[in-house]
């Protein structure tokens, strides 16, 4: 007998109401029955970070969560970062970096970044070390960097973002852009 | 525009610039398509009942009471299916092939094997169904290590499968040897192991199966590296005709290797598709990639090596065995490290006499496959260990042992005793700018580091990595489905665009850009202009994948040699339409020109339109299109690096911290650096991880100890450092843009660099490890003198304890509380 419950939830902008059943997953709920296939998994347990979004602007492990757990909520996924058409700074970065490779862990590390970034603004924090990116960025698994990319990519945006007053990344980020082109 | 302006073109040409990846903002924006995100009307989801047991006897299965849950469609066992199989063959008399069924019959060999699959409308009430699946066991004894399985009274995992060795083969064996090693001034013994590893893309394996009514055709969605090779491995084991079968891979995430051989899941779930007539999916989820697909690298090396004075190699002599796991895998075979390992274990240095023997040794783990670097990364830490040693011995300096034995610059192409034939590299070279890089940038850590109680230490590692191996060499291991060439169809279309087609199959990388940087150059047209497209069987040529370090070289050969064609073809018509002589028309920057009158420029657009719209203005050799197809099959070329690593050690908790990674590699022609560097750091971090983290535990009944990421440990970010990375470059003469391979090389030295850099940081106190990976628990055992715990003798996962050359005392345990 499945255990069916009806939800609403915010997901990058755009109000969805459903049934879902109450065992499942965030991760297959929004990649499923949402259709955000940009989030990954990795794992399923809760280690590679893969499927890392952001709910209420907090990183997540959504193969840890239920999806009725989102009732209520604001999530963003990695559909929700850029402009439009246009990359965000961060994702601009790591592919001036050569943050990715395969691009399968790439979504988790991107809401991670995003995330953190948008707390050190919060709290008026300064520039980071590369020492407390590499903390972070450890996270999170990737098979194929090598992390260095990664790190660069995330030191570049917090830097651009500090020098920049109000990072236009973190600003929009904040918001939370509908998506584009990748919804349901 | 701005980004093509910062780029480093050399004369004009995309080859050698960063260009930004091509895959990269697809990837970014959340809309990569993975196999996990394809999704079909009435779509079932397949589980699999797995053994419990590493090994058994299935006695019986009863699928009825998984078949009486809701939502579940279908359940499948051996029997239901006719009892498929893949059968991976060597045509060599030293090898045993072994079945590998796509569900186990009346036997299983390892914990995980699949002996059942159930098919749900949704993969929760799938998995739910597959735990109801009844089955009679009878457990069998669990034969789980080297030793173990050739013991003569061990339990064969294969029937009339003698002494559990499924190759061995002795493959050098110089009569001189027993002699020299008598007279040798010098003979060292040792004993080298790696653990058994797990390729652990972030991507586990993954398909999704459909029928095709109109085409008559099945039609598979799979995470691969080798699409061409997973629909041999459908057709042969269905017993369907290769036409009948299409194999796509979208993106794939991640490889290693455990991607280019094809399993049996896959197989069965295309097989439920076609006789459902539904779409079928099955994502594999992290316990099942850790326990049931493919692992690697579980190697011990006995070997003796005899020096002279002066400390040059007289002799080496190896017992190579490798511990494979219950199957072959197709279509590569269990031969794949034994002959890897003793064809090449002497690597770059000049070795007079040489003997080798290598076993594969089937168990009851989960079988093996060609994982990045393939016996390499283990053959390259013997040699690099020995050089160390017989330097020990010597009182020399061990990377004056390095250059002594080398192959050195004037002695190129260089035929080594094991018949391979090394084109020209920078092994010198590159160890002298690496050791003078060392003196330069390692030395301001130390201090710092050793201060705090540290011990600190440098390692370095020498190899060379043959790369792009074509027929002429695969054909040395008598394959029955024996890889190396690649075809590449290049056409313009009418709008002056390019379209590849291509064999090989990226998965992360970048082809889709280094493929383009190449044909671009060819053609003068921007590599915005050339679209890749790969991993479609309906598509390409037959080919052979991505794996081995063999794309750029051969696939992307293939396609400089096809774009060729194309150049020449578009020179003509060019010359036609400007009156003159297609020696002297030059295409750059998407014009044709006459070479010297800039006036006469004609964008190649307008003579792809022509070509196609107005073909009556073109003499008809010159009409019909602008496209060529090509093929290339080369031998095979050697890329080299030095990897240099320290490390420091913490003398109370064992704990060991790379600080530094430099290393100097010569990849001939580079097409893309920054992708190059990436392919280099991502393999080092696989290195470091197999030289301080990484292992697949099996218990010694044969369970498996490491089933999720909290017990097998990949690197993270913060167990790494920047890689720092110079280029050298010797062009290959074997490769048609100059390029040499080097997907696995970070991978290859990584192991031999940090384990150096161990055993030069416990140097002071007399202790060194000649196995991977080092944990902080053998440290401590070691520097406590308890050199027979530190490493679990006899314990499937052990990998040996530590050699104390001297007493460990008290004043050299630096900083020990």
């Amino acid at each position: 007998m499945k255990d069916i419950r009806q939800i609403r939830l915010r997901v990058n902008g755009t109000e969805h109401e459903l049934a879902v059943e109450t065992r499942r997953t965030l991760a297959d709920m929004l990649r499923h029955d949402l259709g955000y296939t940009g989030t990954h998994l990795g794992c399923e347990h809760g280690i590679c970070g893969a499927c890392t979004v952001l709910v209420d602007s907090a990183p997540v492990r959504s193969c840890l969560v239920f999806g009725v757990q989102a009732d209520g909520c604001d999530v963003r996924t990695v559909e929700g970062l850029a402009d439009g058409e246009e990359l965000s700074d961060l994702q601009q970065a790591f592919s001036d970096h050569h943050g990715l490779q395969c691009g399968f862990c790439t979504p988790g590390f991107l809401m991670l970044a995003e995330a953190y970034l948008a707390e050190r603004q919060a709290a008026g924090a300064g520039e980071p070390t590369e020492a407390e990116i590499r903390e972070l960025a450890a996270s999170n698994l990737c098979r194929c960097t090598g992390y260095q990319g990664i790190v660069d990519a995330v030191l570049a945006t917090a830097r651009a973002r500090l020098r920049s007053g109000e990072g236009r990344g973190a600003g929009r980020g904040a918001r939370g852009s509908r998506d584009a082109a990748g919804g349901p | 525009m701005s980004r093509d302006a910062r780029l480093n073109t050399r004369a004009g040409r995309w080859v050698g610039a960063s260009v930004p990846r091509k895959e990269d903002r697809r990837m970014l924006l959340g809309r990569g398509r993975f196999v996990s995100d394809l999704t079909r009307a009435g779509m079932l989801h397949a589980a699999f009942a797995r053994s419990p047991f590493p090994a058994a006897e299935v006695t019986g299965i009863d699928t009825s009471a998984a078949l009486a849950m809701p939502g579940v469609t279908a359940a499948f066992t051996a029997a239901d299916l006719g009892h498929p199989y893949l059968i991976a063959m060597l045509e060599r008399d030293e090898f045993t092939p072994t079945r590998m069924p796509l569900l186990a019959g009346d036997q299983v060999r390892f914990a995980g094997e699949p002996v059942a699959m159930v098919l749900a409308a949704d993969p929760y009430a799938a998995q739910d169904a597959a735990e109801l699946v009844d089955v009679d066991w009878r457990p069998l004894d669990a034969i789980t290590g080297i030793e173990a399985a050739q013991d003569s009274a061990a339990r064969q995992v294969h029937d009339g499968l003698d002494g559990n060795r499924l190759v061995d083969l002795t493959m050098f064996d110089d009569p001189a040897l027993p002699g020299i090693f008598a007279a040798a001034p010098v003979v060292i013994d040792a004993v080298f192991r790696s653990a058994r590893v797990a390729a652990l893309p972030l991507e586990g394996r993954a398909c999704m199966a459909e029928w095709d009514d109109r085409d008559q055709q099945l039609v598979l969605h799979i995470s691969t590296q080798v699409p061409h090779q997973v629909r041999s491995g459908v057709a042969q084991a269905l017993g369907i005709p290769e036409h009948g079968v299409r194999v796509i891979a979208p993106d794939v995430g991640g490889g290693f290797g455990l991607k280019c051989v094809v399993g049996r899941e896959e197989i069965a779930v295309a097989d439920a598709a076609r006789r459902l007539r539904r779409p079928v999916s099955w994502i594999e989820d992290r316990q099942e990639n850790l326990t049931a697909s493919f692992h690697g690298h579980e190697q011990r090396y006995r070997v003796r090596a005899g020096f002279d004075r002066d400390g040059r190699i007289l002799g080496l002599a190896a017992e190579i065995d490798c511990d494979v796991g219950a199957y072959s895998a197709f279509p590569f075979t269990s031969a794949v490290e034994p002959l890897m390992a003793c064809t090449e274990l002497p690597g770059i240095y000049k070795i007079p006499a040489y003997r080798a023997r290598g076993r594969a040794i089937a168990t009851n783990k989960a079988p093996t496959a060609p994982y990045r670097g393939v016996s390499r990364p283990q053959l390259v830490l013997v040699m690099e260990r020995l050089m160390e040693k017989a330097a020990a011995e010597l009182g020399i300096g061990a990377l004056d042992v390095r250059r002594r034995n080398m192959i050195s610059p004037g002695e190129f192409p260089y035929t080594g005793v094991n018949g391979i034939s090394y084109d020209e590299g920078s092994y010198r070279e590159s160890l002298d700018l690496a050791e003078r890089q060392v003196k330069e940038t390692f030395r301001n850590v130390t201090p710092a580091a050793e201060s705090g109680g540290l011990m600190t230490g440098v390692g370095y590692a020498c190899f060379s990595e043959r790369t792009a191996y074509g027929t002429p060499t695969m054909s040395q291991r008598r394959m029955a489905m024996t890889p190396g060439y690649d075809t590449a169809l290049v056409r313009m279309d009418p709008s002056g665009e390019v379209i590849v087609t291509t064999g090989t199959c990226g998965h992360g990388q970048g082809h889709e850009t280094t493929f383009a940087q190449i044909v671009a150059d060819r053609l003068g047209v921007h590599p915005g202009q050339v679209r890749l497209r790969q991993g479609d069987t309906d598509l390409a040529s037959y080919g052979w994948g991505t794996w081995g370090s063999r794309s750029i070289v051969i696939g992307g050969g293939a396609a400089d040699r096809a774009a060729a064609v194309v150049a020449r073809q578009l020179r003509q018509v060019a010359a036609h339409l400007l009156e003159a002589s297609a020696d002297d028309v030059e295409l750059a920057g998407g014009s044709a020109r006459v070479r010297g009158d800039a006036g006469s420029a004609l964008p190649i657009s307008e003579l792809a339109r022509i070509v196609h719209f107005q073909t009556h203005r073109v003499p008809e050799e010159l009409r019909y299109g602008l496209e060529a197809r090509a093929s290339f099959d080369p031998p095979g070329t050697f890329s080299n690096a030095c990897h240099a690593a320290m490390v420091t050690v913490d003398p109370g908790t064992g704990e060991i911290r790379l600080r530094r990674y430099l290393v100097v590699e010569d990849c001939g022609v580079v097409i893309n650096p920054m992708i190059v560097d990436g392919q280099v750091s991502g393999g080092v971090a696989q290195g470091v991880g197999a030289a301080l983290l990484e292992r697949v535990r099996y218990g010694e009944d044969g369970q498996p100890a490491s089933t999720t990421l909290m017990d097998y440990l990949a690197p993270t970010a913060a167990e790494l450092c920047p890689v720092q990375i110079t280029h050298l470059e010797t062009a290959s003469q074997f490769s048609e843009t100059g390029a040499k391979g080097m997907g696995e090389g970070g991978m290859i030295g990584a192991p031999a660099a940090v384990l150096n850099a161990i055993n030069d940081a416990l140097r002071p106190a007399g202790i060194s490890f000649d196995h991977v990976p080092v944990l902080p628990a053998e440290v401590c055992a070691a520097l406590a003198g308890d050199a027979v715990a530190a490493g679990e003798p006899g314990g499937p996962g052990g990998m040996g304890g530590a050699s104390a050359a001297s007493a460990v005392s008290g004043e050299h345990r630096r900083g020990a509380a």
